[in-house]
């Protein structure tokens, strides 16, 4: 079994709320990320599979489809984009660092399988160099 | 049911050390460690990544709160080696403080003093070439 890496990145805005508790209760947890006005990262996404290389290919999956599959199923609706308003995965879930990857993963789980060969092994994404979640699926 | 995820968070730490055996002949020492056994030390800026797993709190969204883990890592780790020799302190008094006894130190530091989550990896990257991992 080879795990093999694409990497991508996207910009995009967010903000930590949750509905159902007050303003200053948000404020208390999630401190500066609560400003309702939003903020920003430039986040990088990394996407792993794992297959056994093709016989005659050598690849475990053509990276040039790994590329366009992100770009399709993730990039195109998140990059640029304010997660809690033009996202509709994070409309009532917090668009933290953890939900992004398990978001991600989502969008990418059935373009991977259809496409045959590999399986979604990890979405790993940096919302800073510091800060990353990672998302290996229901283990 | 809620899903399981890692959260991880990469510190930076800078310190002293001197890798040296009390266990060899100074000559034997210095053919062990070569540069690293210089007697007045040496030091590095080391990044320690630290893997938090577990549930993602429904209300939170999150693994483990940033804040709440930095001031534990801060307090536990970073306050304890930043800008220190390791050789001087006590976890060090009976083991080289070679980066793979480091990691493992701050994963015993750390194992059991998170906020929510469970340790599941601790990296030590020595410099941008080399670096080490503990699992417990």
């Amino acid at each position: 079994m080879i795990f093999l890496t694409r990497r991508a990145t996207f910009s995009a805005s967010h903000y930590y709320w949750n509905d159902a508790w007050t303003p200053e209760k948000n404020e208390q947890v999630f401190g500066r990320c609560s400003n309702r006005n939003g903020h920003g990262h430039n986040y990088t996404l990394e996407v792993t599979v794992a297959g056994v290389p093709d016989p005659v290919t050598g690849f475990v999956v053509d990276l040039k489809w790994l590329r366009d599959a992100i770009e399709r199923e993730v990039l195109s609706a998140w990059d640029h984009r304010h997660l809690n308003i033009e996202v509709p995965e994070f409309a009532q879930t917090v668009p933290t660092t953890e939900n992004i990857a398990i978001a991600a993963w989502k969008r990418l789980e059935h373009a991977v399988a259809a496409a045959g060969g590999a399986k979604l092994s990890r979405v790993r994404i940096y919302e800073t160099p510091e800060i990353f979640a990672e998302y290996r699926g229901e283990i | 049911m809620s899903a399981k995820a890692l959260f991880g968070r990469r510190y930076m730490l800078s310190a002293s050390h001197r890798l040296h055996s009390d266990a060899l002949s100074a000559e034997a020492n210095r053919a062990m460690y070569g540069k690293c056994n210089n007697p007045h030390g040496h030091g590095h800026n080391y990044v320690v990544e630290v893997l938090v797993g577990g549930a993602v709190d429904p209300e939170t969204g999150m693994v483990v709160d940033m804040a709440a883990l930095d001031a534990v890592v801060g307090a536990g780790v970073i306050d304890r080696f930043d800008h220190n020799n390791l050789n001087l302190d006590p976890l060090f008094a009976n083991r080289v403080p070679t980066t793979e006894n480091l990691c493992r130190v701050v994963f015993d530091l750390l194992r059991d003093a998170l906020p929510t989550g469970r340790l599941e990896c601790v990296r030590v990257e020595e410099t941008e070439n080399n670096f080490f991992e503990c699992y417990g």
